[in-house]
Order: C-alpha cells, then structure tokens, then sequence
C-alpha cells in the first residue's frame, strides 16, 4: 500500500497533492514521503566551509576570480603576483577546461600554481580545490588566487571557501554586464573594472557601470585598473596586503 | 551544462537519501527553484540524463518555481518584480539589492519507493525481533 495516499495495488488514482504521474504502483510496492528541506548545493557547502576553515587556521587569505573567458584574469594575477612576492607567500590554483597554459603563465613568476582541468564542466567546486591543495604546498600566512573558469553564470553559485570573491569585468564587455549576469555580482565581494587603458576606445560608462553594481549589491569593493599600463594597481595591491595581514593575524589569534 | 551540475548534485544527494532509507528506487521529487536561477525548464530536460543508471532513473521531477520578491527601502515594501527585472523597484525606481525569495535551489521532498522503515524505525524492528525471539524461549 502507498503509505503517502493510502491506496492498494492497482487502484487507480489521480488526486491532487499527490500525484503519480510516470510512475505506477505495481504489486505491493511501498511509498514513503520524505521531506528533505536542503539546498541543492549543500553538499558543496560542506566542502566549502571545511576550505574556509583550513584557510582561516592557516591564516591564508584566499580569493576567488571570476570573470568572463579573456577579461584579464592570468594577466591580472601575473601583475599582482610580481608585486606582492616580495612580501607574501602566494599560490595559484587554475581552473581552466583544457590547457595549463595559464598555469605556465603564473609559473613564470616563481609562485606554486596547480592546474584543475575541469574537462566539460564550466567551473570549479569546493572538493576540486580541497584536492587542489594536496598538490600545493600550502604555506602559513600566504596568498592564495583561484582562477575559476572564464564563465559568469554558475561560479556563482559554488562557493570554494574563499574570503573574497572577485569578479573581474573588463571596459571591453560594457557597462550593463552587472545587470546581464546579476547573480555573480550578487554573490561578489570585490569587483574589478579591468582594461582601463581601452576606455578612449570603448563605449564604457564607468560610473553608469558603478551605478548597477550598486544596485545590485551594494556593499561591493570595486577597484578600476589596468594590469597593462599599471594604472590603479597600487590600490588593488594595497587592499591585498591589508587583507592578508589580517588573516595572518586572526589565525594567530586562534592558534 | 550548467544545469547538468545542478541536476547531478540533485541525483546525488537524493540518491544518498534513498540509499540510506533503503529505497529500490525513487518515485518522484520536488524542488523548489527561484525565479532568479532561470534555469528550471533545462534542468526538466535534462535531469532524466543525470539520473540514468541511478536510483532516480525514470522519477518524476516536480518543480514548483518561487516568483522574484524584492524589498524596496523607499515604498518600504515587499515588490514583486514581473518581466524583465534591472534591480530597481517597478513602482518607483530605487535600487532594490535585497532579494527575499528567487534565489532557492532545494531540494524540497522525495518520494522513495520499497522503502524499509527508516534507519531509526530500523533500529527499533531490530530490537523487535530480538524481544519476539526471546518471549518464544519462554
Ligand atoms: N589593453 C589591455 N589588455 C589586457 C589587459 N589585461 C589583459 N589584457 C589582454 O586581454 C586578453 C585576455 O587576458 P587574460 O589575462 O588571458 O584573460 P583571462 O581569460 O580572464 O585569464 C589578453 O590578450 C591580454 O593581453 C589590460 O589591462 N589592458
Ligand atoms: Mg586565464
Ligand atoms: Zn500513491
Ligand atoms: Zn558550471
Ligand atoms: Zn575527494
Ligand atoms: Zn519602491
């Protein structure tokens, strides 16, 4: 008997609340309703906060970035990288479908970086970065980049345990992306308008693009920079810093 | 693809249900998904794929879609945004970053089939068996 509508083998049924479409009762088969009440995700979830709490011990501080394919990521990181080694450990794991060729990029500067080839799958999850970690020396009080794939739609929804997630939107792509992929501009911490060395070029309204992001989220870090010419990166490296000597000392305080 | 992640880790985690209640298959399942996450009718087409080969090959997907609900600071009011939706209060332009309901992905319900009693009933037919066996030794 269906325990859920209390019907017999056979009975025929089409009731409201409970409905069997595409699938029958045959023989003396027995349903049970279960409520279950969880996030899609949370399994990633879980994943996610075990990263998060390992980085806070560690005192990493780990950053998420997020872009569409091409708006300035590994250049962005190569930059950043070159200025900060100086004073801070730093790491990079890359997500990318196919090639390491960004990871050869990032090698070239002298930091650890491992490769996730996430073959079809468009972004990187929690457990491919708590896997990630097993081949990187992950080291007390550094920096820690996670390349996501170049995809502005479900990165947003897989938290990888990360402080800061940094959306980076190039004056190339126009001013209205926020509004295009809200979602990832919901869920970011830190938005990088990258390229400014084009804005004589583009149609790009700056302050049209900072007046949706605001909209949209408003509690949002937003730096303006070009990894090129180097203009605005003091800011970005400053909040870097800042922020990781942060976590250097809440881990301390914790250990 | 996206919406292929979203219908595996729906599989999964049902899968890991029945599994754990004993289940020989599952009958149906519900979700409830935000108006935001636009993908609802390709996770329709695409969660019988995912679920291919598994405990939830051939269960009904029911997905009961929760509208777009925004609170705008200015009316000081819950908004329902219809059509296309910019962020902005439809009654008086405000930016309206707050989101009460759209955002939900959840897995709501199943409807697991040959259930045994669940794991805690399970426990307690054991125990059961064992009173039944001895009060036949007396
Ligand atoms: N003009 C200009 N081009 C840039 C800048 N940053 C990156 N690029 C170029 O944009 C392209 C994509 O950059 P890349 O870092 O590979 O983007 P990713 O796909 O987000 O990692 C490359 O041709 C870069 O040289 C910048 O600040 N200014
Ligand atoms: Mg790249
Ligand atoms: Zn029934
Ligand atoms: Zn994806
Ligand atoms: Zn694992
Ligand atoms: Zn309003």
């Amino acid at each position: 008997m269906c325990s859920v509508c209390g019907c017999g083998p056979g009975t025929h049924h089409a009731h409201s609340g409970h409905e069997h479409a595409g699938h029958e009762h045959i023989g003396h088969e027995h349903h049970d309703l279960v409520l279950i009440e969880k996030d899609i995700l949370a399994k990633n979830d879980v994943y996610a906060e075990a990263n998060r709490e390992r980085f806070e011990r560690l005192g990493v501080f780990a950053l998420n970035l997020v872009s569409s394919p091409g708006s300035g990521k590994t250049t962005l990181l190569v930059k950043t990288i070159t200025a900060l080694k100086k004073k801070l450990s730093v790491a990079v794991i890359e997500g990318d479908q196919q090639t390491s060729i960004d990871a050869d990029r990032i090698r070239e500067t002298g930091v650890p970086s491992v490769q996730v080839n996430t073959g079809r799958g468009c972004h990187l999850d929690a457990h491919m970065v708590e896997h990630a970690m097993e081949d990187l020396p992950l080291v007390r009080n550094s920096v820690l980049f996670i390349e996501n794939v170049g995809n502005l739609v479900c990165p947003a929804s897989f938290d990888l345990g990360e402080a800061q997630k940094v959306a980076i939107l190039s004056v190339t792509e126009g001013d209205d992306k926020p509004l295009k992929y809200p979602d990832m501009f919901a869920a970011a911490t830190t938005v990088v308008i990258s390229k400014i060395d084009l804005l004589p070029y583009v149609d790009f309204n700056v302050e049209r693009c900072i007046g949706h992001l605001g909209s949209i989220n408003p509690d949002l870090d937003i730096f303006q920079l070009s990894a090129t010419t180097g203009e605005g990166m003091e800011a970005w490296i400053e909040m870097l810093t800042g922020a990781a000597t942060q976590a250097a000392r809440k881990a301390l305080c914790h250990a | 693809m996206h919406e292929l992640t979203i219908a595996s880790a729906l599989v999964e985690q049902v899968c890991d249900h029945a599994r754990d209640r004993g289940a020989s298959r599952v009958g149906s399942i519900r979700i409830r998904m935000g108006a935001l996450s636009g993908i609802a009718k390709a996770l329709h087409f695409c969660f019988p794929s995912a679920a291919k080969g598994t405990l939830c090959d051939g269960a009904v997907l029911y997905i009961d879609e929760v509208p777009l609900t925004v609170m705008c600071v200015r009316c000081d009011a819950i908004k329902t945004p219809s059509g296309h939706y910019n962020f902005r209060c439809p009654d008086c332009g405000h930016p309206t970053p707050k989101v009460i309901t759209g955002r939900e992905m959840q897995l709501a319900s199943i409807e697991l089939v040959g259930a045994d009693a669940p794991p805690a009933g399970a426990h307690a037919s054991a125990g059961a068996t064992d009173n039944s066996l001895s009060s036949q030794g007396i």
